[in-house]
Order: C-alpha cells, then sequence, then structure tokens
C-alpha cells in the first residue's frame, strides 16, 4: 500500500483545499498532493520526470510512452548499473506504472525508448523522510540461496520421475497391472511437485500430461502419455466398449513416455549456456501456480477420471507450491512479516485437512470424499490462493 | 360481426396504453428507453430505438444494435406432424410481431379476455414499454434429420451441408443438457423481464408441439453490433468485441455473416439468413481474479483499462504483432487477440452478440459463470470452427475456460408481412 507523507491531522486540515482543486485532479502531475506519485513522459528522444527527487519510501513512477515505439522505464542506483526497479514492454500511447521502495540515496532515472542502448538518463535524488526504507544488504544472498535451492529440488524431484517412471512402464509394458497402478499415483508425485516448471516446455507437456477431454481427436491431434495409460489400467471406469490396449500398444505408448520424460530431465539437468534459470519472481509465480492447478483440475477430479488419485497430486502441487514459497520466505519475512505469517498459517491448514484423508501411504480415492469435504478442501485452497497471489508482487516490489 | 371484430373494437389494455395515451404516450416510452439504454450503455450519445419492427429483409436481433439482456431458449419439436410445426411457426410469428411492438402475446391480452379463461398473456409485462425486444428464430441439424438419421418432416435434402452438428473441441465438458436442440428462439431486450415474458409466452404456445431443451439468461452484452455503442466488458473485466463485425459495415456483413444467393443449392430457403453458433463458456472466475494485471493483459493481449492493444494506441487502434518487446512479441504469441485475429483465420469475422451469464454457484462456491457466446457467422466450417480450434491448440485463455453447452442453428431470413417465419423452407 502506498504511504502517504502527511500525518493524519495535516490531511484532515487540507481537505477542504484539495476538494476545491479536483478539477485539476487529473492534469497529471501530483496534483493529488503525493509526492512520492510521479509521472513520466517517454519521447522518442525525451524522458521527462515530474520531479528531480522525492522523499525515501514507496515511490510510483506512472510511466506513459508518447513516442512511436516501444519504451522501457529504470530507476538505477548510483552507480548506473544497479537496477532498483524497471518497468518493461510500454507500447506506444500506452501507460504502465513502476513502483518502488527506494532509500535516500543518489539515482538515475533512465527511459530506453527502442530497448536499445543505455537510455536518456537523468540523476535523480532521494531525500531522507520519516519513511526512511531500510534495504537489507543480504537481501541479494537471500534471493541467490533461494534460486540455487529451488533449481536443486526441481533436478532432485526431475531425477526421481525418471526413475520411478522407468519402473512403471517396465511394470506396465510386463502386464504387472497391479503394480503398475499402485505406482502410478506415487510416480506422478514427482511429475506434479514441479509439474508448472515441466509445464513450461509447451512441447512435453501436452504429450505427457493431455486428459482425454483436451484432446482434439476431429482435428487429428493424437492422445498420448500419462492418462492414456491411466485409461488402460482402470478400463472398468472408461466408457463403453473401450477397448483395452494390445502388448503392442502397451509397448509403444509406454515407451513414448519414458522417451518425453528422458527428454524433460536431460532439459532440466541442463548446464552452462542451457540451464534453465530460476529467478525469484518465476519461483514465487511457481508456487502460485501449482496452487491454481489444484484449483482448477484436483479439487475437480478431473485430472484422474478413471484411477480417481487425485488427492496425490492434490498433495504433490502443495508439496512443490510449499518448497517454492519456502525458499523465498525469509526474503518475504523483511518485506511484509504478515503476509509471511498469514501464508504459513493456511498452508498448516491447508495441509491439516488433506491429512485427513490419508489412507496408509497414500490418500482415499476422490471418490470417496464427500461433497462437504470436498467444499472444506476447495475453501482451503481459496484462502491460501488468494494471499498467495500477492507473493511475486511484494517480493519483487 | 364476427366475435374476433368484437374484440378487435374493444378498448384494449395494451402494454404501451397504460403508460398513458396516444402519440404523447409513444413519446414518453421512447424517452425512457433511450435515457435507461443510453446510462447503462455509459455513453450519452447512442439514441437507442425502444421499438424493431418484427418484418423486414433481415431477421431483427442479428444487426441490432445489442440491447443488454438475453433470454435464450433452445426447443425440441415433438410432434411428428409438419403440419402443426408449421402452424406453431405461423402463431410464433404473429406474437412475436406483436411483442416486440410492446403489445401481448396473444390477441386477446393479460386482461381483457374472458374471466373463466386463463389469459392468453401472462402478464409480468404489463406497464412495460417494448424496450427493444428483438425475437430471433434458428432451426437445427436435428430438425432436418434426428440422431437415428430419419428425415423426420421432409426437410432432409433442404439441409444446407454448412449445418452440422459442431464436432467437440479441447476443454469442452459439455453437458447433454445444454447442448443442440432442433429450434432456438432468442430474445434481446433492455429489460430483462421483457426478454423473459417473450420466451415464456412463445414456450407456452409450443407445449404440445415443441419442449424445452435447455435455456440461458445472460445480461450485460459482450459485444458491439454497431458503431453507435461502446464496448462493454466480459467477467473478466476486459473489454469485449473490439472487433466485431458491426451493422454499419454492409460489405463486412454480405462477406461474412449473411447466406449468399448461391452459397448452397440445398440451403437456397436460407440466402438472407445466417448461421448462429451458441457455445456456453464457464470462466474459472475465482482462478482469473488471482492472476496479476500483467498476466491478465498478456493473455488478453490488450490493456485492462483502456482496451488498447499491448503494442500501442487507443482500444480501436489495430493490434501490431510484429512489434518486439524485450522477450519476445510485445504481444505474447499465445495471446488471445493475436489468436483469434482475422489474420490468422484467412480474414474471417464473425458477428458476434455474447451475454454474460451467473447461474448461481457451483458445487464448490464458486461463480458459475462466463460469457454466453453467440456468434453469427456466413459459413460455421470457415467462420467459427478454425477460429475454436486456433483457441484450443494456442490460446492463453484456455486455461481460464471450460466450454460447457452449446448448438449450431440455421436462422432464416426476415419475414416478410404476411408470412411467418422460415416460410421458404417449408413451402
Amino acid at each position: 500500500m502506498r504511504k502517504t507523507l502527511l500525518a493524519p491531522a495535516a490531511v484532515l486540515a487540507l481537505l477542504p483545499a484539495l476538494a476545491a482543486c479536483t478539477d485539476n485532479a487529473d492534469s497529471g502531475d501530483s496534483a493529488d498532493g503525493d509526492v512520492r506519485a510521479l509521472t513520466v513522459a517517454s519521447g522518442d528522444d525525451a524522458c521527462e520526470v515530474s520531479a528531480g527527487s522525492a522523499p525515501a519510501g514507496t515511490l510510483t513512477f506512472d510511466v506513459t510512452n508518447t513516442g512511436s515505439d516501444v519504451t522501457e522505464f529504470y530507476l538505477l542506483g548510483e552507480d548506473g548499473l544497479r537496477i532498483v526497479g524497471e518497468v518493461e514492454n510500454i507500447g506506444p500511447n500506452l501507460t504502465k506504472t513502476l513502483t518502488v521502495n527506494a532509500p535516500e540515496g543518489d539515482y538515475f532515472t533512465a527511459c530506453k525508448p527502442g530497448m536499445v542502448g543505455e537510455g536518456i538518463r537523468t540523476g535523480f535524488a532521494v531525500t531522507a523522510s520519516d519513511d526512511d526504507v531500510e534495504v537489507s544488504a543480504s537481501d541479494q544472498e537471500l534471493i541467490d540461496t533461494a534460486e540455487a535451492n529451488y533449481r536443486a529440488y526441481v533436478q532432485d524431484q526431475s531425477a526421481q520421475l525418471l526413475e520411478k517412471t522407468q519402473e512403471f512402464v517396465d511394470l506396465y509394458e510386463a502386464g504387472d497391472d497391479d503394480e503398475a497402478r499402485a505406482l502410478y499415483p506415487v510416480a506422478r508425485t514427482n511429475w506434479e511437485r514441479i509439474e508448472t516448471v515441466a509445464e513450461s516446455f509447451g512441447d512435453l507437456d501436452p504429450k505427457m500430461d493431455a486428459r482425454e477431454a483436451d484432446v482434439d481427436f476431429a482435428a487429428g491431434e493424437k492422445w498420448t502419455g500419462w492418462h492414456l495409460i491411466e485409461k488402460d489400467l482402470w478400463p472398468e471406469d472408461a466408457e463403453k466398449g473401450y477397448q483395452p490396449l494390445t502388448a503392442r500398444q502397451r509397448v509403444t505408448y509406454a515407451d513414448d513416455l519414458m522417451a518425453n520424460t528422458t527428454d524433460l530431465n536431460d532439459r532440466i539437468q541442463a548446464t552452462g549456456a542451457d540451464a534453465l534459470e530460476y529467478p525469484i519472481d518465476a519461483i514465487a509465480n511457481g508456487s502460485i501456480g501449482l496452487l491454481e492447478e489444484v484449483a482448477n483440475g484436483k479439487i475437480t477430479g478431473e485430472e484422474e477420471a478413471w484411477s480417481h488419485t487425485d488427492l496425490w497430486d492434490f498433495q504433490a502441487n502443495v508439496d512443490g507450491a510449499r518448497v517454492a514459497y519456502e525458499g523465498v520466505q525469509e526474503l518475504l519475512e523483511t518485506k511484509d512479516p504478515e503476509l509471511a505469517t498469514e501464508l504459513t498459517e493456511k498452508f498448516d491448514a491447508l495441509q491439516a485437512l488433506l491429512d485427513e484423508q490419508r489412507e496408509g501411504d497414500g490418500f482415499v480415492l476422490y471418490t470417496d470424499l464427500t461433497q462437504d469435504e470436498v467444499r472444506e478442501l476447495s475453501a482451503a485452497v481459496d484462502a491460501l490462493a488468494e494471499p498467495l497471489s500477492q507473493l511475486t508482487a511484494t517480493l519483487t516490489a | 360481426m364476427t366475435d374476433d371484430e368484437t374484440t378487435q373494437r374493444r378498448p384494449r389494455l395494451s402494454r404501451r396504453g397504460l403508460i398513458g395515451g396516444g402519440a404523447a404516450a409513444a413519446g414518453v416510452v421512447g424517452a425512457f428507453a433511450v435515457g435507461r439504454a443510453s446510462a447503462e450503455d455509459g455513453t450519452t450519445t447512442a439514441a437507442v430505438a425502444s421499438t424493431y419492427p418484427l418484418h423486414g429483409e433481415h431477421q431483427a436481433g442479428i444487426i441490432t444494435p445489442a440491447q443488454d439482456r438475453l433470454h435464450f431458449v433452445a426447443l425440441d419439436v415433438t410432434t411428428e406432424e409438419r403440419e402443426e410445426l408449421v402452424d406453431l411457426l405461423r402463431r410464433w410469428t404473429d406474437a412475436a410481431a406483436r411483442m416486440t411492438q410492446g403489445e401481448p402475446a396473444g390477441p386477446l391480452g393479460p386482461v381483457e379476455g374472458p374471466a373463466a379463461a386463463p389469459p392468453d398473456d401472462t402478464g409480468e409485462a404489463i406497464g412495460l414499454p417494448a424496450s427493444g425486444l428483438t425475437i430471433t428464430f434458428g432451426f437445427g441439424p436435428s430438425l432436418f434429420r434426428d440422431a437415428r438419421g430419419r428425415d423426420r418432416f421432409g426437410l432432409a435434402e433442404r439441409r444446407p451441408a454448412a449445418l452440422e452438428e459442431l464436432p467437440r473441441f479441447s476443454a469442452d465438458v459439455l453437458d447433454p443438457g445444454r447442448t443442440g436442440g432442433d429450434l432456438c428462439i432468442q430474445a434481446c431486450a433492455h429489460d430483462p423481464q421483457v426478454a423473459v415474458h417473450a420466451i415464456r409466452n412463445l414456450v407456452r404456445m409450443g407445449f404440445g408441439t415443441t419442449t424445452v431443451r435447455w435455456s440461458q439468461l445472460g445480461f450485460g452484452r459482450t459485444s458491439t453490433t454497431s458503431t453507435s455503442q461502446s464496448t462493454p466488458r466480459n467477467l473478466f473485466g476486459f473489454k469485449d468485441g473490439t472487433a466485431n463485425v458491426k451493422a454499419e459495415e454492409s460489405d463486412a456483413l454480405d462477406e461474412h455473416v449473411w447466406v449468399g444467393e448461391g452459397d448452397d443449392p440445398a440451403g437456397d430457403w436460407l440466402a438472407g439468413g445466417s448461421y448462429l453458433v451458441a457455445r456456453r463458456i464457464n470462466m474459472t472466475i475465482e482462478v482469473w481474479d488471482r492472476q496479476s494485471l500483467e498476466s491478465q493483459e498478456n493473455i488478453v493481449g490488450r490493456t485492462k483499462g483502456t482496451g488498447a492493444p499491448l503494442s500501442g494506441g487507443a482500444e480501436f487502434t489495430e493490434p501490431d504483432f510484429e512489434m518486439a518487446g524485450s522477450a519476445g512479441p510485445l504481444i505474447p504469441v499465445d495471446a488471445h487477440v493475436r489468436v483469434v485475429h482475422p489474420d490468422q483465420l484467412d480474414g474471417a469475422r464473425m458477428l458476434r452478440r455474447g451475454y454474460n451469464f451467473v447461474d448461481g454457484s457451483n458445487d464448490l462456491g464458486g461463480l458459475d459463470a462466463g460469457l454466453f457466446f453467440l456468434a453469427y457467422v456466413r459459413d460455421p466450417r470457415t467462420h467459427f470452427i478454425p477460429a475454436q480450434r486456433a483457441m484450443a491448440a494456442s490460446d492463453a485463455l484456455m486455461e481460464y475456460l471450460r466450454f460447457t453447452g452449446q448448438a449450431v442453428f440455421a436462422v432464416p431470413a426476415g419475414v416478410a408481412d404476411g408470412e411467418y417465419v422460415g416460410q421458404a423452407l417449408f413451402s
């Protein structure tokens, strides 16, 4: 939330004056009296910032592109290198807002029309104020740690997925259906924990995890992957007249799943120039994304239409979301401790509900849940997902 | 003197009559309708007519400036007698002609008939103006040949090739109870009660000949069919229908909306008509609401505030799909505006007149809500199916959509004086 510079008494005193000049309220430059709200006009060869300085605190720059090319706006540190905040991809005539938390110091503002070169720079001063913000020097350390830890987690899950998938397809090809059925939700746990990373490969995900309902057969699309095998392993839940796959077809589809899993793992384990990047906002978005997976498919029982092992996937998505969250939790605590507390509580509450459905090493089937239980789980997902959706913005502000 | 003439001479309590009398009353009604529609539109310039004639070259309710409310019904024909069906179409035509002028559904009226008989108009529209009511009729593929292949009314030879059941697309979770239909009636009005009144009375007249298969209420038009209207918003909060075919674009209407004379020899009776594709699109509202503003805008490809494309400008600025951003094109490759742009679809455009809907809540306490998509096209095979396929294959918006019902209808040309709707098909 934007803090105001004015003390409460002063605000009251100013109200009539402000009310009197509402006609000018949208004239552009800080007409609402907030000296931390700045405007920037980024032209083809000009970068007009409404003020050359502002008091320390949360600053907003409403950047309007008055030029004819795509532009960017940066707030840079004293050295002209460190990026304090940036807003990219502003099309002509459009406005985007940069919100930054800036402590006292010397800065540069920079517009970059055409998104090339070092931009049109001007010095910018942030002066001392009662709202002065503290930026911990160790933030970068926390970020680096979070990124390294998350990378290690994804790589570990991927390696396990590869191993379990191999076991699974071996059982399936050999016709050991009971054992294959038992391993199915377990192997998929490793997939679901890193689902948002796996999904980022748009070519692999549909081949591996498409549900039958998502395939447009009339348009000639082919169905392969986990759920095709799932249907074949639970044929009693399939439609009337379903033809079980032949031994030969089993080998074809199982080998295909294995090849794609190997490809996925190769990409995740890649090093050097091919290594995946996990910037802090991607980790936070990954946590949010996994919860959305729960809200979209698992809570409705649509994901595992034949095996009904949706709660295994549910738990795995929550695991993945929680690991991603806990990686950035320390950093979040420096920015918004209340949000951190709330998220921890909500994760715990959701986990407690899931624990009620445990059975043996796994969970009850989705079809065994009562409507009340589904609603309760759904409400807990909403209760967590809503504050979690603030995570990225809070971490990157 | 016949009984009918007696009826005609009696002082009638028409819906308009209740407001006052004569020309002055008509003026009041008109002003009321205009003021109200304008206020809801958010514009002050658009003058919205209070009545639209039923008769004309094309059926009303297609290029008519989209009204704010909808009641749509799909019906099955239960009779096997062609004559009964034709008789119903005649009676529907008469009733629709009356109701669109603000008059009662039946010739007697809601309170003017014999006290011992149920009124021939249900009465909930007493005192309400015509409210821009339009009533539009269509014929589904199953009217020509049923699921078992039977030619039910001797119409099989006249089924246009383009009128076939839609295929199942990705992300379809179609409810059979919200899919298909032999006939459809679309009632649009500025007042929901007027639209509901129209459908209720037409359905009532059809009892014994037709049964209701499914129906849908809509509020908040989600597209603009006239340049005099401002672009409304869908339940995702974005402007919808910015690039819609507008009533003023007569060349585009001929090219993309109206069926032409030689389009299909079997379907010649449909010349001057159109095809209507209906899709009930549920939106996962709660999940969408948790997406960041930037993600929402990237998914749609437009800004949420003004509706300008991300490549810049204002709402009606043509998107620049080539313009580069910091990581790939400024308008992402999977942005909705790019995937369904006519440039990607051999130039095909549609005239959409969809509506927002909220049918209460679902089993999980989420909104059972979305967009009831209605599009009029010259040929679904070239003007709708490729767009839906393209969306299914590569539109980022699909993650937040679920298609729960669909139907397709042939919407015949307008009704001439003394004709009934669809007469060219049955004669």
